[in-house]
């Protein structure tokens, strides 16, 4: 199949980017990132520069790649990252528009490549559990509910790819953030600091410019790890419990 | 600064000022409501004029009426504050191709509440220059019911009604209120960190009755008005 791409091509993250229109022939097989690898095996041959972009696992599971692909980020499909889209959702003759994520919070380091540094630091800053390192502990020593035990789990399958980020009209990261809390103040092990936590996060989230959530739940329509906006309430409610119920006054 | 200060100029801070301060205001609707549905007793505006004599000479009631005022103010300042960070949030280059999907939600009325906000801000400060500064500053027509004077608000509905561009106005801003409600009023909850599988979809259901009722009964005067009176 021959495919028109029109790609952001941007030097560095000074420059002024543009779209540059390429074409490149593909099969159904390909997945969208060999599709990619193809053209700029083309380029890299022409002496031209390679179009950058993020990858690394290619299974769905890093978080590595992003890519806004014809206003969808991570492409069309329900429930998929970039990597584990596949050509066989596009037809000869297509045009696809490849961008990058689009947020003050992720600037565009070079082409399709964003910083996402500013989720390293909203983790740094609270998305952790403090713990003695030893021996290891017995299996079930400390009991969890199935229930809860899902529910944090299905929290922590988020993959801090930031598809959250671009597809809010906002950007806001309170999908990521917020998962990243439930996942951790749901277990008995990071109960210690839940206070602290969400408090220190949100903090954080604030500081690297994020926008605010408005419930619009495009990130949820969007996430490739089907992260519930039901975190985002649970959130709100431990951040409204923090902060009027804990002892600290500054 | 102190932690109140901090927690509530923060990013979740400033949503629950949108939230509690949108659900007064969900509040205040049905009571407004209420005073408006004494136009359609058919005794020439004479349960309308005691009513909304009660509702400006109880003490109480005024001194709500002062914070129904500044939770309005608030509201649409707090509102335009976020809906700017937004923009900034988003950044100076926007996206080729557009497309937001959305779960659960409308999604003309969640992109667009800012805009359905500013149409609604500026419906009221004609609406209230149109009643309750008369009211309260201007000249209104007096009534006498059983020997003592009153307020005639009914002429002023009467008359205003009249007038085919303000009920063009009128209709139009509840439509524009139609879809604010609709996303605001489940939003609200939401962001008060309530959402529970037993629960939410009641909000839900209620989120969407209240939505539609509301507006469409308040619309529905202006075009009694100009129609059928």
């Amino acid at each position: 199949m021959k495919l028109t791409l029109k790609i952001w091509r941007q030097k560095n993250a000074q420059a002024k980017g543009k779209f540059e229109t390429y074409t490149v022939e593909a099969n159904e097989h390909m997945s969208f990132l060999e599709m990619l690898d193809v053209l700029n095996e083309e380029l890299v041959n022409q002496k031209k520069e390679p179009v950058a972009f993020e990858h690394d696992c290619r299974e769905g599971i890093c978080g590595a790649c992003s890519l806004v692909i014809n206003g969808q980020p991570h492409g069309p499909m329900n429930g998929t990252t970039t990597c584990q889209v596949h050509m066989r959702h596009y037809k000869d003759g297509d045009t696809i528009v490849i961008e990058p994520y689009r947020a003050k919070a992720f600037p565009v380091m070079k082409d399709l490549v964003v910083d996402r540094s500013a989720f390293d630091r909203i983790i740094q800053a609270g998305g952790f559990i403090s713990v003695n390192t030893g021996q290891a502990q017995d299996a079930n020593a400390i009991p969890v509910d199935h229930d809860v035990a899902s529910s944090a789990f299905d929290a922590a399958t988020c993959i801090g790819c930031g598809a959250c980020v671009a597809a809010c009209p906002n950007a806001s990261a309170m999908l990521f953030t917020s998962a990243k809390v439930a996942h951790l103040n749901m277990l008995p092990q990071g109960k210690v600091e839940a206070q602290q936590r969400v408090l220190n996060m949100v903090k954080q989230m604030d500081i690297e410019g994020f926008g605010r959530c408005s419930n619009i739940t495009a990130c949820e329509a969007e996430c490739p790890k089907g992260i519930s906006v039901t975190n985002i309430a649970r959130m709100n409610r431990e951040y409204l419990g923090a902060s009027l119920g804990s002892e600290k006054t500054a | 600064m102190s932690w109140f200060t901090k927690f509530i100029t923060s990013s979740l801070g400033q949503k629950l000022v949108m939230s509690l301060t949108g659900l007064f205001l969900i509040l205040f609707l049905c009571v407004h409501l209420y005073g408006n549905m004494q136009l359609y007793k058919g005794d020439e505006g004479y349960a309308y004029n005691l009513f909304s004599h009660f509702m400006t000479h109880n003490p109480v009631i005024e001194g709500i009426a002062y914070l129904l005022y500044a939770f309005i103010l608030l509201h649409a300042i707090q509102g335009i504050a976020l809906w700017v960070q937004n923009r900034r949030a988003r950044g100076g280059q926007g996206y080729a191709v557009k497309v937001t999907r959305t779960t659960n939600t409308n999604s003309f009325a969640s992109r667009n509440m800012a805009f359905l906000g500013l149409l609604i801000l500026v419906f009221l400060g004609i609406h209230m220059g149109d009643f309750w500064w008369k009211v309260k500053f201007g000249t209104t027509p007096m009534v006498t019911y059983e020997g003592e004077d009153y307020q005639n608000l009914y002429a002023l509905v009467e008359s205003s009604f009249r007038i085919g561009w303000i009920v063009a106005l009128y209709v139009l801003s509840m439509v524009g209120l139609f879809f604010h409600l609709l996303h605001g009023f489940q939003s609200a909850f939401q962001t008060l960190g309530i959402n529970h599988k037993k629960y939410t979809p009641v909000i839900r259901f209620l989120g969407w009755v209240y939505s539609i009722i509301v507006p469409l009964l308040f619309a529905s005067m202006p075009i009694y008005y100009y129609f059928f009176k």
